[in-house]
């Protein structure tokens, strides 16, 4: 069965979205951590765009980055906290000074993994602005590029 | 669309960060109820439950009438719709990176577990 995913507003300032995996906490940290294996479903492939690059040097005051193809737009930070397998900080630095911070614990039960990503805005303005700005443009970019393939002819063979 | 609604997210969203205040909107999505019904159930005084209602009353979640001396309350006709929206379109966007995650999961554990059979044998 579908685990749900659940996003909750939690103050002016923060965002929690939760989600439970079948799985160990060790192989749902893993997919998070390994560039190789991260870059295979943060962009979902029914959204139909791809990532450039995946750089991530995940320790503490290591940095990440992610390019978009085709625009180059690019995501990055710094890992402020790794603790395997149990808990991932990092900040979000492509929106200049002021980006959020994103925490994502792992906890394992029953060899069941429940995921909490908490985003925490420097301002209640950044996460009206951020938090649906970001969710918006993606999901309408892709939208949008998904329209785009379809007049291609390119959707042969995508499910 | 968001400056128009900027500032009743905010009451809405003050509003909804507190659990006894959830609990009533979920309550008055059963039945209306009065003050005295709503502090009861949510073991409250009377003070108290005014208060929270009060907060709601003000986001336009919830209406309140007097009906002779007892105040009933009632859902507000702004039924979340905008901030259900907003929550929705970010949901959706990490139940797809989530549902994607979830393959990448079943494989690492199908791999891990041909990996164990291999160390076995």
């Amino acid at each position: 069965m579908k685990n749900r995913t659940t996003v909750e507003r939690k103050s002016e300032r923060e965002l929690v979205v939760t989600r439970t995996f079948n799985g160990p906490a060790r192989i749902v940290f893993e997919a998070w951590t390994r560039p190789e294996l991260f870059r295979q479903w943060w962009l979902p492939r029914s959204m139909g765009m791809s990532l450039r690059s995946c750089e991530m040097d995940v320790r503490v005051g290591g940095k990440y980055r992610l390019e978009f193809e085709p625009d180059g737009m690019a995501f990055f930070g710094t890992y402020l906290e790794v603790t395997p397998h149990s808990r991932l900080v990092w900040t979000n630095e492509e929106g200049g000074e002021g980006g959020p911070v994103t925490t994502v614990t792992f906890e394992e039960k029953h060899g069941q993994t429940l995921l909490v990503m908490h985003e925490l805005y420097s301002s209640k303005e950044a996460l009206d602005a951020a938090g649906t700005g970001a969710a918006d443009a993606t999901v309408e970019t892709f939208a949008q590029l998904d329209e785009l393939l379809l007049t291609l002819g390119a959707s042969v063979g995508r499910s | 669309m968001v400056l128009y609604s900027r500032t009743r997210f905010d009451a809405a969203f003050a509003a909804l960060s507190d659990a006894t205040r959830r609990g009533v909107l979920e309550q008055l999505g059963r039945a209306d109820a009065s003050i005295t019904d709503l502090a009861d159930k949510f073991h409250m005084t009377l003070t108290g439950m005014k208060k929270h209602v009060g907060v709601l009353e003000q986001a336009g979640l919830v209406t309140t009438a007097k009906v002779g001396r007892v105040r009933t309350c009632r859902l507000g006709l702004h039924r979340l719709d905008e901030e259900a929206a907003w929550i929705e379109r970010y949901r959706q966007l990490w139940d797809a990176r989530f549902d994607e995650l979830d393959k990448v999961v079943e494989e690492l554990k199908r791999k891990e577990k041909v990996d164990g059979r291999k160390k076995r044998e």
